[in-house]
């Protein structure tokens, strides 16, 4: 019954993940950028939840959309202030342009809310399936994470836009040469990873209690689940998030919850060793 | 196709060849940039400790202490340079091997009351063996999945000693104030020889970057940088080149978190394997310049004093490290070459004596 | 004895099949012209041949040793030199260190002193001594292609691979780079060219291989290529590649009439 009960929490929350996963992975599949203000993202998510909740007493679930709906518009501006112009440089200047963004928004954030927890205090029970107790929060965004996921394909593979990011992410200078604006879509792309960052971050916020430095831990998963779903792979990163969460969440039925990191860490640099297209394989 | 005649004559090659190393090293050893990065290390870490007396120990307290964090950084910024410079690859989690040189050498200290050259020496063979048996696995990997991966590692590394016992667990080892006093007559005495080492490290890291930079290795290592196929298909060993440079890299940076965690007396898994640590070391690197000897050097007292300045000011205390990012992302958007690159790049004649 | 020998190497890539069952044999001192349309499977060849690439059938012997599934590295050392069709200048170093990478580490194996000087005779020789202090990364396309040369040649190799050394370059560069040529040969170093310039290739080679769809479809002296009614074809197929080869074979048998 106890193994169960892990298994499901594990399940649920590895939606979420996946949904954290799915951002950081769509820009780096499309823009090749790891972005490392990922975390800092995430932990905007939290708080923008956290703010919509605490100060306008605005229903968590309204919160999260407006969060998507902002880290878009956010996501769009940091790629164009601190990316556009070293989006063809080496990786390191991309990696220390975006770790800046992380250091800048960390740095007013601590400024701002310190460094102690919050928590949204909002409850929508639990229900029982047969021996377990499952917290509605936690199916509610599980559903959330996979209408998010839908939606996603349905931008990418429907629309212009998300043709255009596609082409772009394939081959950008051929893109360009068939007229897409390349730097639009880019800061599209970097819009979207953010707003998917800025999601996963508010549906943490209504499980667990956060601070201003919780991101982390998740964009350090995400890299993980990027790895393992493979790069680029949006469908990749929602079942990575799911197997990383089983993982998580059965693995201290086996052993002290402390080992756990070992082995997600372990297995992590094992997959970029002997399978760095990821286990289900890169796809554009 | 350009011996012609020389073969003839094989006692002029002989003493053509004497003559070419003679060149090279009175030509290496005489560039106006390693001495004058040389001088300045000494100065900037001889004068808090010129005065000896233990009044002066006293006044120069905060200038020690602050001189310590510097050189430290030089250390490991230099070392970082040579694999992130010199070669190209990012490496994040570079502080895995001051974490496990730390712990090595604290754990030799408590354990087998190693005196602190004898942990020094333990701490960067470790780091060594480290990077070897990491870098034949890893450095396989390019770009941003070798840098994705030394995050994994330092990761793995910090959970794994949270559960070593030998290393204390997630509590970690400490040093009882005895072996100060005992071996060293006070904490005082100990700190100065703490930073004597220190400084003889910084000194040790400039020269050893300079030595790579200026030799066959070091060219090989900078043709990979620039496309490691190609240099692969003139004959660099990249896959051998990139582990010794990786090798090198993590000495030093072992061997400074044997001082650096003998002089906190204490050494817990979240300090030693610190990832951010591990990043602020790449923007200093940055800052000054990467590929260069003296960047590094430059760019460790300007971000350590930068961020003393920072956190010591009423306005900035608070958001110190929004500055620093906001900087940081200035440097990378606007001089990329950091400032020593940017200056040998636009004023010519600052290529004799920059390095 | 045959300086390099290539023997039935076939090398397949997905569902295409780059090359087939090509063998030929490269006596020292000669050059060898390799042509044929685009995609023909020419700069693969020499992929294999620099163990680039790692064929699934055939041999590749230089120098007596089999050397299919030695690195790159190992056949620089052994004395084969190559460039790149697309220049790839190391672009951060100067001139000079570029040509000193090729010194130090191929056949010679040479200390930084001697590899300085080297490079400094074979940019004199490349006439690029004058810029040997700039960054490579500042070269025009034809002084990057001579840059590419000096790298290959510093490294004083028995073979060298040249892939398409005359391509955008101006006829002024590419009667600069035939002398080049001609003149590494009378150094006794084997020469294997790539080359779409036709009349360019044809004055210098001694022998020609033409591949097509990664077959080898003729193989022999010059004019007697320029005579194969399969060569033409196979560049009839490519239409601009034809009136080139065409305009070109005009051009060289007017030059011969005179």
């Amino acid at each position: 019954m106890d193994f169960f009960a892990f298994l499901i929490d594990g399940l649920l929350i590895g939606f979420v993940y996946g949904i954290a996963a799915m951002g950081l992975t769509l820009i780096w599949g499309v823009m090749n950028v790891i972005n490392l203000s990922h975390g800092a993202i995430i932990t905007l998510g939290m708080f923008g939840v956290y703010l919509a909740f605490a100060e306008l007493g605005l229903h968590p679930y309204l919160g999260i959309v407006l969060v998507g709906m902002a880290g878009l518009l956010t996501g769009m501006v940091i790629y164009a202030v601190a990316i556009h112009r070293v989006i063809n440089a080496p990786h390191l200047s991309t990696l220390l342009a975006t770790f800046a963004v992380n250091m800048i928004i960390i740095g007013i954030g601590t400024a701002y809310f310190t460094t102690n927890a919050r928590n949204v205090d909002f409850s929508l029970g639990s229900v029982k399936a047969g021996p377990v107790n499952i917290q509605v929060t936690r199916l509610v965004a599980a559903a959330f994470s996979v209408a998010v996921t839908g939606s996603l394909y349905f931008f990418l593979y429907r629309t212009k836009y998300g043709k255009y990011i596609r082409a772009v992410s394939n081959n950008r200078e051929a893109a360009e040469l068939m007229g897409i604006p390349s730097a639009f879509i880019l800061a599209l792309s970097f819009g979207l990873g953010t707003m998917l960052a800025g999601i996963a971050g508010g549906m943490i916020a209504t499980f667990f209690p956060f601070t201003i430095l919780s991101g982390g831990t998740y964009e350090v998963k995400s890299f993980v689940i990027g790895v393992l779903g493979g790069i680029g792979n949006p469908l990749g990163a929602l079942i990575g998030g799911i197997l990383l969460g089983i993982f998580e969440g059965v693995m201290p039925y086996f052993t002290e919850t402390s080992w756990v990191p070992v082995f997600e860490f372990g297995l992590f640099v094992a997959i970029l060793l002997f399978r760095p297209q990821g286990l289900l394989g890169a796809k554009k | 196709m350009t011996t012609q005649g020389t073969d003839a004559k094989p006692q002029n090659e002989l003493l053509n060849t004497l003559l070419d190393n003679f060149k090279i090293w009175t030509k290496k050893l005489s560039h106006p940039g390693l001495w004058i990065t040389i001088v300045g290390v000494f100065i900037l870490g001889y004068l808090p400790i010129a005065d000896q007396s233990p009044e002066a120990a006293f006044a120069n307290a905060t200038a020690r202490e602050s001189t310590f964090t510097i050189l430290m950084s030089i250390v490991l910024v230099s070392s970082l340079n040579i694999l992130l410079g010199y070669t190209g690859y990012v490496s994040f989690g570079h502080i895995v091997f001051y974490g496990l040189g730390g712990y090595v050498g604290l754990y030799t200290i408590i354990e087998h009351q190693w005196p602190l050259w004898k942990a020094m020496a333990a701490g960067g063979a470790a780091a060594g063996v480290l990077a070897l048996v990491l870098g034949s696995a890893i450095l396989r990997l390019r770009g941003a999945y070798f840098a994705l991966a030394t995050i994994g590692i330092n990761e793995a590394m910090r959970a794994f000693v949270s559960n070593y016992d030998p290393f204390g667990g997630a509590v970690g080892l400490s040093i009882h104030f005895r072996v100060y006093r005992e071996t060293y007559g006070s904490y005082q005495d100990a700190f100065l020889v703490m930073y004597k080492a220190m400084l003889g490290l910084a000194i040790a890291a400039v020269v050893l970057s300079y030595l790579v930079k200026s030799s066959k290795f070091g060219l090989g290592l900078m043709a990979i940088r620039e496309d490691e196929d190609a240099s692969d298909i003139m004959g660099v060993i990249p896959y051998r080149s990139k582990i010794i440079a990786y090798m090198l890299s993590a000495i030093l940076p072992g061997m400074v978190g044997v001082v650096f965690f003998f002089k906190a007396s204490t050494i817990e898994p979240a300090a030693a394997f610190k990832l951010h640590t591990s990043i602020e070391w790449l923007v200093m690197i940055m800052l000054g310049g990467f590929g260069t000897i003296m960047g590094p050097v430059l760019g460790a007292y300007g971000y350590q004093n930068l961020r003393t300045i920072l956190l010591t000011s009423e306005f900035f205390k608070n958001i110190q490290l929004a500055v620093a990012g906001l900087m940081l992302l200035g440097i990378i958007l606007f001089i990329p070459a950091g400032l020593i690159g940017w200056l040998r790049r636009h004023i010519s004649f600052t290529r004799r004596v920059l390095t | 004895m045959m300086i390099l020998q290539v023997k039935g190497v076939s090398k397949r890539f997905g569902g295409l099949q780059a090359l087939s069952n090509v063998t030929v044999d490269v006596p020292p001192g000669q050059i060898l012209g390799l042509i044929g349309p685009n995609g023909a499977g020419k700069t693969t060849l020499f992929n294999v041949i620099n163990g680039v690439y790692k064929p699934e059938e055939g041999e590749v012997i230089f120098k007596g040793k089999n050397v299919v599934g030695k690195k790159p590295y190992r056949l620089a050392h052994m004395g084969l030199s190559r460039t790149h069709q697309i220049v790839r200048p190391l672009k951060d170093l100067t001139v000079r260190e570029n040509v000193m990478v090729g010194a130090c580490f191929g056949s010679q194996n040479l200390s930084l002193g001697k590899a300085a000087r080297i490079a400094d005779e074979v940019l004199e020789f490349v006439r690029l001594r004058e810029r040997a202090n700039q960054l490579a990364g500042s070269l025009n396309v034809g002084q990057k292609k001579r840059l590419e040369m000096a790298r290959s040649l510093a490294a004083r190799p028995n073979l060298l691979l040249l892939d398409e050394v005359l391509a955008g370059l101006n006829p002024t560069e590419i009667a600069q780079m035939v002398e080049i040529v001609k003149e590494i040969r009378t150094r006794n170093t084997t020469i294997i060219m790539i080359e779409h310039v036709m009349h360019a290739v044809m004055k210098v080679s001694d022998q020609m291989l033409v591949l097509d769809f990664g077959k080898p479809i003729a193989y022999g002296t010059p004019s007697e290529i320029a005579n194969n009614p399969k060569v033409i074809e196979a560049y009839l197929g490519d239409s601009s590649l034809a009136d080139q080869f065409n305009a070109e074979l005009a051009a060289k048998s007017a030059a011969t009439a005179e």
